[in-house]
């Protein structure tokens, strides 16, 4: 266990937990953004700086702020004054550490082959790119025809109505 | 560089406050970052067992990594228009209040 990596796990842990913790909805954003930037640091200290980078752009780009927009858009007055947890947080958090104790429990029963770092695959953008156009291009247009169908399906739903009633 | 187990364990740490954060907040936007943090502990996931797998030049797990971050973005859009839609028909996020199937 390096310094390094430390560092970025406190970050990461750090971020997420106090996005899950905290009152404010807008203060847990920004954590947020916190904790996804420890995780695509983290994406970086594996060499996979492709996914580190993706990681930066879709979600402390995009998908922060587009919660943050969210919360703006439905703050409501009478939701500050409720408490922020629901009634059974108790039986909650005892299920989320349960959850940690069964993963921790595998992940120290399983042997620990090969604990040999394999040396720094030499993985630039180029060879990604071949890989996503030759091996991998049915899941990409796949994936390009979901995005189509999630953001017109979503700009359907969100929309306003009111036109059409009246 | 640190060990697999360590990644592994990082990631399962994340997924559980993700996790935790689910089934604990009343804001119907933060249940949903919740659910992303998980979908983000496996990628992390993806990503730690592709970098200590032996063959690390067939990169299956970064393919995995950037659908599932599509996936995630995706259904983060979907999500939130939902919360939205919901929003203005019950003017509020709180999921405790929002208990009715009645449009």
């Amino acid at each position: 266990m390096t310094l390094s990596f430390l560092v970025v796990a406190t970050l990461a842990i750090a971020g997420t937990a106090a996005a899950m913790a905290l009152r404010n909805a807008v203060h847990c954003v920004l954590a947020l953004t916190l904790g996804l930037a420890g995780v695509a640091a983290l994406y970086l200290q594996l060499d996979a700086q492709f996914v580190g980078f993706t990681q930066i752009l879709v979600y402390v780009g995009a998908v922060a702020i587009l919660a943050a927009f969210a919360i703006m858009m439905t703050h409501s007055p009478r939701q500050m004054e409720s408490a922020s947890f629901s009634p059974h947080w108790g039986l909650g958090s005892v299920v989320a550490a349960a959850v940690f104790a069964v993963l921790a429990w595998a992940i120290f029963l399983s042997a620990p082959s090969a604990q040999a770092v394999p040396p720094q695959p030499d993985i630039g953008v180029q060879q990604i790119g071949d890989a996503l156009m030759h091996r991998f291009v049915l899941p990409l247009e796949v994936m390009g025809l979901l995005l189509t169908g999630a953001l017109i399906g979503s700009v359907v739903i969100a929309m306003d109505r009111k036109e059409e009633t009246n | 560089m640190s060990s697999l187990q360590d990644y592994l364990l990082l990631s399962s740490l994340l997924f559980s406050i993700g996790l935790a954060g689910a089934l604990t907040r009343r804001n119907a936007i933060l249940v949903l970052i919740g659910i992303e943090l998980m979908l983000n502990a496996a990628n992390l996931n993806f990503i730690a067992f592709w970098r200590y797998s032996s063959t690390p030049a067939a990169l299956t797990g970064i393919m995995f990594a950037i659908f599932s971050i599509g996936v995630a973005a995706a259904e983060a859009a979907v999500g939130l228009a939902i919360i939205l839609a919901a929003y203005r028909h019950s003017k509020t996020t709180d999921l405790d209040q929002i208990n009715s199937l009645n449009g």
